[in-house]
């Protein structure tokens, strides 16, 4: 592959994997442009998770493979940050220490660390659980964590996997908004999963629809609407509805 | 006006529930006590009174007197108090504390790396069902019946929950947090450092605290075979010479260091997994 000036963040190519018998992702192919945001949307168990952990190599793929910066996927080589679906902050750092914890495996220098960490518990309005444990908060403020843990990792490949999910609407607003600002801010490219239609279209540049397993990319929609947006625009509505037409024979 | 006195009202609640909360605890405690001073007093009067044969029982109150005396009598069994207890601790200590230093790693390790698992796991499966004072006659063979062989009987019995424990504990790791760790670039050896034992520490202190246990219960039979000082060689000469004050004193003692070592290791415990209980 020699491919290292190309545009493309991420290329995947004929990408299939199984487990077991199971078929999840058939022959996917697609590339996400550098300082693109990208939402995935698609059926529950149609293998979203699944490509996301096929790019950082926590599954490898069974055909086809994917590319970072022209390279093999390796998250030992590439800056990415990944905000699992599932709680992952370690129970037993406070939240200092879990926002502090990507950035010294790293091996960033402490003075750099200090600042950064500083800036995300202002940024996420963390200060009052600075020294709190994760299971002394509640879901949505200990998942404000993983967010910042992940965003403190300044990425340039942002992976969030539903990453709202859990959270009230006005933490979620708030949030979009917060990724939207740190995506321009640091040009980092962002794959978004979710559920939600509507945050798909306030977010994403691109809108990639999976197909039930085993899954396959039914659709791309652009969205080409300056941030921030505005839900009640018709244009807006009108995106909503037609993603929304699209995926309702799963 | 009607909210002011809600909330004196409320407030009266509240204190009135602390202090009965308080006042439970304090009968709590109260009646712990008392349970041992009858329990205690029962067996004194039981004595006296010669409800009992003085060959099978000692009171309390010889115990107590015999303790005063053993501190710097060595008779009947050839050492003072002081003595028995150090042989003991010294023992109880070299094989506990080897059992740790090597059951936990290697727990750990075989937990973590699949070859290591592997390569150690069928000759542990072997070593793990043999009952440790099943070594007793072997080790007196090879190594005689001085500190070396009590501790080395010592260490198999604590050396295994430590083992089993640790390889549980670690094996038990959230996935996901293997894969925060994994997107960080991690390697393995971070991972399972930075991962993998804090997660196990729970399993662990587990682990040791049985290990202490056994350690302690083992100590006092190996002593009973093959010593020549030691509180549980105290025992068996209590009973050669027919003394159940010594006998009794013995039993005493070893509960009570047993106890100080249970909560000097929770104390240990409450450092390292503080988090849990904020
Ligand atoms: N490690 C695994 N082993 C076997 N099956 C798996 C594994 N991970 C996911 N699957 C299966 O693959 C399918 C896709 O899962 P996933 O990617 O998590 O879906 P989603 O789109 O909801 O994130 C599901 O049917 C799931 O059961
Ligand atoms: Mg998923």
């Amino acid at each position: 592959m020699n491919k290292k000036n190309s545009d493309y963040k991420v290329e995947v190519k004929n990408l299939t994997k199984y487990f077991g018998d199971l078929h999840v992702l058939d022959d996917i192919s697609f590339n996400i442009k550098k300082g693109e945001f990208v939402c995935v949307v698609g059926p529950t168990g149609c293998g979203k998770t699944t490509f996301l952990n096929l790019l950082t190599r926590i599954y490898y793929p069974t055909e086809g493979d994917l590319y970072i910066d022209g390279e093999s996927a390796d998250p030992k080589k590439h800056n990415l940050a990944f905000v699992f679906q599932e709680p992952s902050s370690l129970p037993w750092l406070t939240v200092e220490k879990n926002l502090r914890f990507g950035l010294e495996l790293k091996k960033v220098p402490k003075s750099e660390i200090d600042r950064r960490v500083e800036e995300i518990i202002r940024l996420l309005g963390l200060e009052q659980f600075r020294n709190s444990y994760p299971h002394q908060l509640s879901v949505s403020t200990a998942q404000r964590i993983i967010i910042g843990r992940a965003f403190a990792m300044n990425p340039d490949l942002l992976l969030m996997d539903e990453p709202y999910g859990q959270m009230d609407v006005k933490l979620r607003f708030y949030l979009e908004d917060e990724v939207i600002r740190l995506w321009k801010e640091l040009g980092s490219t962002v794959v978004f999963i979710t559920h939600n239609i509507e945050e798909a279209v306030y977010l994403a540049e691109r809108v990639l629809i999976l197909t039930n397993k085993p899954a396959t990319i039914k659709e791309e929609v652009v969205i080409d609407m300056p941030h921030p947006r505005d839900v009640s625009d018709p244009k807006f509505i009108e995106l909503r509805k037609y993603i929304t037409s699209q995926i309702k024979w799963w | 006006m009607n909210g002011k006195v809600k909330e004196s009202g409320l407030g009266l609640d509240v204190e009135e529930f602390k202090r009965k909360k308080q006042k439970n605890a304090y009968m709590m405690t109260m009646l712990s006590v008392v349970g041992i001073l009858s329990f205690l007093l029962l067996w004194q009067i039981s004595v006296s009174m010669e409800w009992v044969n003085q060959k099978f029982l000692a009171s309390p109150m010889q115990v107590l007197n015999l303790f005063l005396v053993k501190l710097t009598d060595a008779s009947p069994d050839g050492n003072t108090l002081g003595m028995n207890v150090l042989a003991s601790l010294q023992v109880s200590l070299t094989g506990f504390t080897l059992a740790v230093c090597i059951g936990v790693p290697l727990g750990l390790l075989m937990g973590w790396y699949r070859g290591f698992d592997s390569l150690i796991r069928p000759i542990f499966e072997v070593v793990r069902p043999i009952p440790p004072v099943s070594w007793i006659p072997l080790i007196i063979v090879w190594l005689g019946i001085g500190l070396q062989a009590k501790a080395f009987i010592v260490f198999f019995s604590a050396f295994v929950p430590c083992v089993i424990n640790s390889y549980t504990g670690i094996r038990q790791t959230v996935p996901v947090l293997i894969n925060v760790a994994k997107t960080c670039g991690a390697s393995n050896f971070t991972i399972f450092w930075k991962i993998g034992i804090p997660s196990s520490m729970t399993m662990v202190f587990t682990g040791i605290k049985v290990a202490l246990g056994n350690a302690w219960s083992t100590l006092v039979a190996a002593e009973m075979l093959a010593a020549s000082a030691g509180l549980g060689y105290m025992i068996l000469m209590g009973r050669q010479f027919a003394r159940p004050d010594i006998i009794i004193l013995g039993i005493t003692v070893i509960g009570a260091i047993g106890m100080l070592f249970s909560s000097l290791l929770n104390i240990a415990e409450s450092k390292v997994l503080g988090w849990k209980k904020v």
